[in-house]
């Protein structure tokens, strides 16, 4: 249990990551977009440090924020926490009002319960149920489509909750291209997410993230050498 | 202007009496729509076309689904009884644990009742519940929210009701007070505040509703 404690002075900020996973990455760029110093760990999840089991009991996973020793599990519970613990600097990721905030966050579980599970069911399956994932996959990103119809950024004028939470879907869709020759969306059928995803991969805190998208290509490659395709 | 809320809803279902709770919590005056779920009314769809569920929270002619999300819209439109705590920590701790119940608690309970208290389901289940049975224990504390109901509460509430009137109809055993004396205290308590009291449906419902969904011939 941990009990938490006034928080003057130095602000102690942690984070247990890996290098590959979307839900870690939409919390280093929430950081680095409020200027939050703070430090990473990365893990091997398969020899997770005692540290990551302490901080994370129940899921013992990544990402975990540590903020002055005080853990925070789960990503979308993590970015709210950021944007309600340092207010405004610069700027908020949710907005102020109530049904817009209700409907970022209908969207983000959207991301998170619909289709990131069925986009790696197109990356990782075969035959017919490749097809199946792929064909759900772009029934759910047409609503995404449609969400940018009148919009520069998902979360509006400029970047925020809504863009880190699918921030997934703008990084890894060229790497993906490049290393698999899976094509998900194409600028003719889906011009508004194209769009999306080279201003989202511009914006300079996310463009300065680690890994960028050489890193990932060449990560991905690695892994797809090794399963001798 | 007078404020217009309509909630389109199922009366068995554990996530639309969520929102009906933090409505009654609220004092909120509200209209619910019943839905037929097999019929389900053009406003629905409308209303919910990516998932086309219940509940839906319409305030003003603006829809807002997903039961947590709409319990959390109606903590911060209207002030009142608090649902959800002011302190950053305090309020992230209250969203993990709504998640972890609809997560883990909440499919591993499912299980085990639509597979008749299954012995690995129900073991499974056991493992799941444990977490709130610890989270109550290690922090001695009445409701989830301390001395007050609060967001991870009104999660729970099928926990606290609905589990039990799955137990009758099927003749399973699921929530054991020996293995969770301090949820099934919880239970007691959580069904008998107020705002939960008025807002839960009929248990003889209940029970006729998951002997024939459930039950075997």
């Amino acid at each position: 249990m941990f009990k938490k404690s006034v928080n003057k002075g130095m602000e102690k900020v942690k984070l247990f990551a890996t290098w590959s996973s979307p839900f870690v990455k939409r919390i280093i760029w929430a950081l680095k977009l409020k200027n939050i110093e703070h430090e990473i760990i990365y893990e091997d999840l398969a020899n997770k440090s005692p540290e990551l089991l302490k901080y994370n009991p129940i899921h013992k996973k990544v990402p975990v924020l540590v903020h002055n020793e005080i853990p925070i599990c789960e990503s979308l519970v993590i970015l709210e926490y950021i944007d309600e613990t340092w207010k405004d600097a610069p700027r908020p990721l949710l907005p102020k009002d109530p049904l817009d905030k209700a409907n970022q966050r209908f969207w983000a579980k959207f991301s998170d319960d619909q289709v990131l599970p069925s986009f790696y069911g197109y990356i990782m399956k075969q035959g017919n149920e490749k097809e199946e994932a792929k064909e759900t996959t772009l029934a759910h990103l047409k609503r995404v489509e449609q969400l940018l119809s009148e919009k520069k950024f998902l979360s509006g004028e400029s970047v925020g909750f809504l863009d880190l939470v699918f921030g997934w879907l703008a990084e890894n869709s060229r790497p993906l291209e490049v290393v698999t020759g899976l094509k998900l969306f194409d600028e003719d059928s889906f011009p508004n997410l194209c769009a999306w995803r080279d201003k989202f991969l511009e914006v300079p805190a996310i463009k300065e993230s680690w890994p960028d998208q050489e890193t990932l290509i060449a990560k991905y490659q690695e892994i797809n050498l090794s399963k001798g395709k | 202007m007078a404020d217009e809320v309509k909630l389109h809803g199922v009366t068995g279902s554990p996530f639309v009496c969520r929102a009906v709770i933090a409505l009654n919590l609220k004092g909120i005056k509200y209209e619910f729509v019943a839905e037929d779920l097999s019929n389900k009314s053009a406003d629905l769809l409308k209303y919910n076309p990516v998932y086309k569920k219940v509940p839906v929270l319409v305030h003003n002619g603006n829809p807002i689904s997903e039961s947590l999300v709409i319990v959390e819209y109606i903590d911060e439109v209207w002030k009142g009884v608090p649902i959800l705590p002011q302190d950053a920590y305090e309020k992230a701790q209250a969203r993990f644990w709504a998640k972890v119940i609809d997560d883990k608690c909440l499919p591993a309970v499912f299980k085990a009742v639509s597979s008749h208290g299954e012995e690995q389901a129900v073991a499974e289940a056991h493992e799941a519940l444990q977490f709130l049975e610890n989270e109550l224990k290690v922090k001695g504390i009445k409701f989830f929210g301390g001395d007050n109901i609060n967001l991870v509460d009104i999660a729970a509430t099928f926990v606290a009701f609905w589990i039990g009137a799955a137990e009758e109809a099927l003749g399973i055993e699921v929530l054991s007070k020996h293995k969770f004396p301090k949820l099934t205290e919880w239970s007691d308590n959580y069904v008998n505040c107020q705002a939960v009291k008025e807002s839960l449906p009929p248990r003889e419902n209940l029970v006729a509703f998951f002997k024939k969904r459930f039950g075997k011939a």
